[in-house]
């Protein structure tokens, strides 16, 4: 079977939806496809406040966001195919899509936006196979979404906002976080997320990581080291603590499977999460016709996955005639300002300078060769 | 309380392959992840090496001294996701 659309936007995260509102109030034909049976990405398990400035929804809960960009959608006249899964993209525009694990259809895009997010990743100490060892995210969308609590007793790796955030979680869902392990010498997140798990008592030990966990049929112990200036566990320095939960927030990689088969040269940007489609400032990869947004483009927050789908929706808006190439300037514009005092302070000022960084290499490449395929 | 294997953790756990298999492999003289793949099917499970990819590129850099961005993910190959071949095949 065979079908063409205008845009093809596959996931129905925060870029995406962002996207296909933009793409749908400029007059052009979208489809949105997302393999979950709901859409909105992470937001719908996003419980706390959003930072930043009004203008990006600070004070605001990821999941009521996520009920907005639903409602904008709606009144856009976006089509959303949900439980429907990509499983190839063609040099040729065509996206191999099995909608509802039922019907195989060859979707030929104009123009394809790949808002697909990014994967959690592991650490594969011993027993990291037990039930209860999982990703942060993992826990995350068992207790938020599927209300279940994953564990009574955890240990958290990783500090950065992921592991803070989610760790803070766990405990208002009634588990006690035994601590939160940062194999550097610095927490990784906001201040503001660690001060809240220090005032309700929970360690946070920096320069100490998981070695092993244990336990018959699921953990039921773990023992936990410090790590020397290499990051190498020290002999003696060994501690093993009772808990049946342990959470990975060790950082995201990009989903980019399909940019890598569709022929998209790719950097490596190991502060946005490893291997990245090369990109200009229009969000446009390599490929002509082929556009990325959110963490697919490297890893950062919702917020800018959201400016970042209008930005690649003017983009195509524009490609297509569908604005003038004056009024896509403007907006631009706008949007861009936005981005950058999104990537401001410490911990955006790095992702500001690894964004113009890809967007330099995706010139080079553009001009000549180089780039990884 | 012990892990049996302890020594020897789950790299691959679609595939089922440990750690010392890996080395071994990357011993051999397969230096990259793809070359993993292949000889012991490593991330060609349900997953497609999206959980142990970065594990092995991590296990070939300790072993080769090559550097990450060197080190490829495996080829992106269709289908990425599992998908029934019954579906693929209807007309």
């Amino acid at each position: 079977m065979e079908k063409k659309v205008e845009v093809l936007i596959v996931g129905a995260g925060p870029a995406g939806l962002s996207a296909a509102i933009e793409v749908a109030r400029g007059g052009a034909r979208v489809l949105v496809v997302d393999e979950n049976g709901v859409a909105g990405g992470q937001l719908f398990k996003q419980i706390h406040r959003f930072f930043g400035s009004r203008d990006h929804s600070a004070g605001v809960r990821g999941f009521e966001i996520g009920t907005r960009l639903l409602r904008e959608c709606e009144n856009a006249g976006v089509e959303i195919m949900l439980n429907s899964v990509v499983w190839g993209l063609f040099p040729d525009m065509t996206a191999g899509v099995v909608f509802f694990n039922k019907h195989n259809v060859a979707v030929r895009a104009e123009r394809i936006i790949l808002s697909c997010g990014a994967s959690e990743n592991t650490l594969n100490f011993p027993g990291w196979t037990l039930p209860g060892v999982m990703g942060a995210g993992a826990a995350q969308t068992m207790m938020n979404i599927h209300r279940v609590l994953p564990g009574k007793e955890a240990i958290m790796v990783g500090s950065g906002n992921v592991g803070l955030i989610v760790g803070y979680q766990l405990i208002q869902a009634g588990c006690q976080v035994k601590a939160v392990l940062e194999i550097l010498p610095e927490v990784g997140g906001y201040k503001v997320h660690a001060n809240k798990l220090a005032r309700l008592g929970v360690e946070i030990l920096t320069s100490w990581t998981v070695v092993e966990a244990r336990g018959r049929e699921k953990v039921e112990e773990v023992v936990i080291s410090r790590v020397d200036s290499k990051l190498q566990p020290m002999a003696g320095s060994k501690r093993t603590i009772s808990a049946d939960l342990v959470c990975m927030a060790v950082g995201l990689s990009p989903l980019a499977e399909l940019a890598w088969m569709a022929g998209c040269r790719f950097g490596y940007f190991p502060l946005l999460g490893g291997f990245v489609p090369l990109h200009g400032a229009n969000l446009e990869t390599t490929l002509p016709g082929i556009y990325v947004a959110g963490d697919i483009s490297g890893i950062e927050e919702a917020s800018t996955a959201m400016e970042e789908g209008k930005l690649a929706a003017v983009s195509v808006l524009e490609s297509l005639k569908r604005i003038s190439p004056a009024e896509a300037a403007g907006r631009r514009k706008v949007i861009s300002q936005s981005l950058v005092s999104l990537r401001r302070g410490p911990y955006g000022d790095f992702r500001q300078k690894e964004k113009e960084r890809i967007f330099r290499e995706f010139e080079k490449v553009k001009e000549g060769s180089g780039g990884y395929h | 309380m012990r892990n049996r294997n302890c020594g020897n953790p789950i790299v691959c756990r679609c595939e089922e392959v440990r750690e010392k298999a890996i080395v071994e492999a990357i011993r051999n003289g397969a230096h990259d992840v793809d070359a993993v793949r292949r000889v012991l099917r490593a991330g060609m499970g349900l997953c497609q090496g999206k959980t142990c990819g970065p594990l092995i590129a991590r296990l070939i850099a300790r072993e080769t001294g090559k550097s990450m961005p060197v080190l490829l993910p495996a080829r992106a190959r269709p289908p990425v996701r599992p998908v029934k071949i019954r579906v693929l095949s209807e007309k």
